[in-house]
C-alpha cells in the first residue's frame, strides 16, 4: 500500500499574505489530494512552506495539478513548486 | 520523512548551483540494419532510430516536470557506422549518405546530437574503416547533429599510428570544410584511446558492439554544486575536503540514478550505466576550474593543479560509486577549455598551457578537450599531440581523448565563439618544433608490457 502511494512535495515561497495555506489546501481538497504533512516558517516576512501530499486519489493528472498550482501561486503572489518525492528520498536517504 | 532543509537543499542545488542531468542518451544497435544495398541500409537505419527513440524527448520532458530537474540534453548513440556501413559503402561518399540519414533521424526525433559516426581502429583499419574516416570532414560539414569519434589505440592493442597520422589530416580537413563557422566541425570529432562502449557524452558517444539492442545511459553533472559545498569548508583539512566532495558526488549521482531508472521504465528500454562525470558548462559557477580554485589554486594551471584534479576526480568516483551500482562511461572530471569559464580565464591569464592540460589528463577522465589552436598548425603536429595523448591512455589503462579545433584563419591571441554549450575559447599556442619524421613512420606502437595479463 505504502509503495503505491504517489507522494509529492509541494513547496511554497513568497511574500506572506492572508490565506496562502487555505487556498492551496482548498485546491488540494477539491481534487482529492490528501495532505500528509505541513511545515512552515516565516523569515523576514517571507513565507516558506513545505507540504507532503498524496496524489494517489487525485482527480486530475499530475502534470495538470502542477500547472494549476503554479497558476494559483501566481494569483496569490508566491512561487509554488510541485515535485515527486523520490528525488529527495534518493538524494538524502541511503 | 523528508524534511524542510533537505527539500531546500535539493532545490537550491537546481535553482542556484546549476545541478542538472546533463544527458539521457539512448544507445541503439544498428547491427541488424546491415545490408549490402546502400539505399536499403539507409532506410533501415532511419526506421530503427525513429522507432526506438521516438518517445525519448517527450519522456525526458515529463521527467523534468515531475521532479523539477533540468535534463539538458536528449541524445542518441549508435553502433559505430564504419561497421554498419561496411557491406554497402564502396567509397567515402557512400558513408556520407549514412551521416545524412543519421542527421535526418536526429531531427525527426528532436534530439540534440547523435553520436556513433565512428570507427574502431585501435590495431588496424579495414578498407571500409578507412573510407569512413576519410568521409568524416564531408560528413561533419553537411550535417548538423552528427558527432564522430575514432578509437585509434588501446592498452591491449597499442596505438595504430597509421590512424593517428590520418586523423591529423582529417581534423585539418574538417576545420577547412567548416571554416565559415570557425571550424565548428572539429568540435564534433574526438580521437580516443581506450574508448568506452557506453559513454553517454558527446562528441564521443557510440553504442558498443558488446551492448544490448537498446540501452539508456545517463550523464550527470554538477560542478557548481561541488564548488558551493567546498565554499563551506575553506581552510579545512584534506580529509574534510575529500569527505565533502564525496558526499556531494553521491547526491548528484543519486539524481542521475533516479532519472535513469524512470527513463528506463517509461521508455521500456533497459538501464545501462550512469556516467559520473563532472561536466562543466560556460554558465557562471558551473566550472571544474572553479572547483580547483576553491580547493586552493589561484588559477587552474598553477602548480598543484594536477594533484588537486587527481584528488577531485578520485573523490567524485568514490562518492558516485556508492550511489549507483552501474557506473560506466568516462566517469571523472571533464576539463574542456571552451566549455568552462574558469579554464578560459586561466588560459587568458597565461596560467594554463597545452602542456599543463596534457599533464592534467593523466589523472582525470577524457583528455585534451575543446582546445582551439592556430589554423595553420600542421597536420603532423596535430597527429603528434594525438599520439602523446593516446600514449598516456595506453600506458595508464584509461580513456584519453583529443578534441582539438584548428581554427582556420585565426591565430594565437584571437578568440573563437562556438555558441551554446560549446562556449568560446582563446586560441592557444602549440609547440612549433616538428615531429614529421616520427609521424611519418608506418605501422603501430606495440601494446605495452602490462597489457599481457593472460
Amino acid at each position: 500500500m505504502e509503495k503505491n502511494r504517489q507522494k509529492t512535495i509541494i513547496t511554497v515561497v513568497g511574500k506572506d499574505t492572508v490565506g496562502i495555506i487555505a487556498r492551496i489546501c482548498t485546491y488540494l481538497a477539491d481534487n482529492g489530494i490528501n495532505v500528509l504533512d505541513i511545515s512552515q516558517t516565516i523569515v523576514q516576512d517571507y513565507f516558506n512552506m513545505m507540504m507532503i501530499a498524496d496524489f494517489t486519489e487525485s482527480k486530475k493528472p499530475f502534470a495538470q495539478c502542477q500547472n494549476d498550482l503554479t497558476e494559483l501561486g501566481k494569483e496569490i503572489g508566491v512561487d509554488v513548486k510541485c515535485q515527486r518525492e523520490e528525488i529527495f528520498e534518493k538524494m538524502h536517504r541511503i | 520523512m523528508i524534511n524542510f532543509w533537505e527539500v531546500n537543499e535539493t532545490n537550491k542545488m537546481v535553482e542556484q548551483e546549476n545541478l542538472d542531468v546533463r544527458t539521457i542518451t539512448i544507445g541503439i544497435s544498428l547491427l541488424d540494419c546491415m545490408d549490402s544495398d546502400l539505399q536499403r541500409l539507409n532506410d533501415k537505419i532511419y526506421d530503427k532510430i525513429t522507432t526506438v527513440a521516438k518517445d525519448l524527448v517527450k519522456v525526458g520532458q515529463e521527467i523534468e516536470h515531475d521532479y523539477c530537474i533540468p535534463i539538458v540534453n536528449k541524445r542518441i548513440s549508435v553502433t559505430p557506422i564504419a561497421m554498419v556501413g561496411s557491406a554497402a559503402c564502396k567509397c567515402p561518399e557512400d558513408y556520407v549518405t549514412i551521416a545524412q540519414t543519421l542527421d535526418r533521424a536526429a531531427k525527426t526525433v528532436g534530439v540534440n546530437f547523435i553520436g556513433g559516426y565512428s570507427a574502431l581502429v585501435s590495431k588496424g583499419m579495414t578498407t571500409a574503416d578507412e573510407y569512413m574516416i576519410r568521409s568524416i570532414p564531408q560528413a561533419l560539414a553537411c550535417t548538423e547533429f552528427v558527432c564522430s569519434s575514432v578509437n585509434v589505440g588501446s592498452t591491449k592493442t597499442g596505438i595504430n599510428m597509421d590512424a593517428v597520422r590520418l586523423m591529423g589530416e582529417v581534423i585539418k580537413e574538417t576545420a577547412e570544410r567548416t571554416k565559415d563557422s570557425d571550424s565548428l566541425g572539429c568540435a564534433k570529432l574526438v580521437v580516443f584511446c581506450n574508448a568506452p562502449d557506453d559513454n553517454p557524452f558527446m562528441a564521443g558517444a557510440f553504442h558498443g558492439v558488446t551492448e544490448a539492442d537498446a540501452i539508456i545511459n545517463v550523464g550527470v553533472s554538477g560542478p557548481g554544486v561541488v564548488k558551493t559545498a567546498l565554499e563551506a569548508v575553506r581552510g579545512e583539512s584534506f580529509e574534510v575536503l575529500c569527505e565533502t566532495i564525496k558526499k556531494t558526488a553521491f547526491k548528484v549521482t543519486r539524481v542521475g540514478q533516479l532519472v535513469a531508472q524512470e527513463a528506463s521504465k517509461r521508455l521500456g528500454i533497459p538501464f545501462g550505466i550512469i556516467d559520473l562525470s563532472l561536466a562543466p558548462t560556460p554558465a557562471i559557477g558551473d566550472s571544474v576550474a572553479g572547483i580547483l580554485e576553491e580547493i586552493g589554486l589561484e588559477y587552474a594551471g598553477a602548480p598543484g593543479t594536477t594533484a588537486a584534479l587527481a584528488l577531485l576526480n578520485d573523490q567524485v568516483k568514490k562518492g558516485g560509486i556508492m550511489a549507483s551500482s552501474y557506473v560506466g562511461g568516462l566517469s571523472g572530471a571533464f576539463i574542456p577549455v571552451s566549455e568552462d569559464q574558469g579554464m578560459i580565464d586561466a588560459v587568458q591569464a597565461n596560467a594554463l598551457t597545452l602542456e599543463k592540460l596534457e599533464a592534467m589528463t593523466c589523472v582525470c577522465s577524457v583528455g585534451l578537450d575543446m582546445i582551439a589552436i592556430p589554423g595553420d598548425t600542421k597536420a603532423t603536429t596535430i597527429s603528434g599531440i594525438i599520439a602523446d595523448e593516446m600514449a598516456i591512455g595506453m600506458i595508464n589503462q584509461k580513456t584519453t581523448a583529443v578534441r582539438l579545433i584548428p581554427v582556420i584563419g585565426k591565430g594565437v591571441g584571437e578568440t573563437v565563439e562556438f555558441g551554446g554549450l560549446l562556449g568560446y575559447a582563446p586560441i592557444m599556442p602549440v609547440n612549433q618544433y616538428s615531429c614529421d619524421a616520427f609521424i611519418g613512420r608506418k605501422g603501430r606502437i606495440p601494446a605495452p608490457v602490462h597489457s599481457f595479463k593472460n
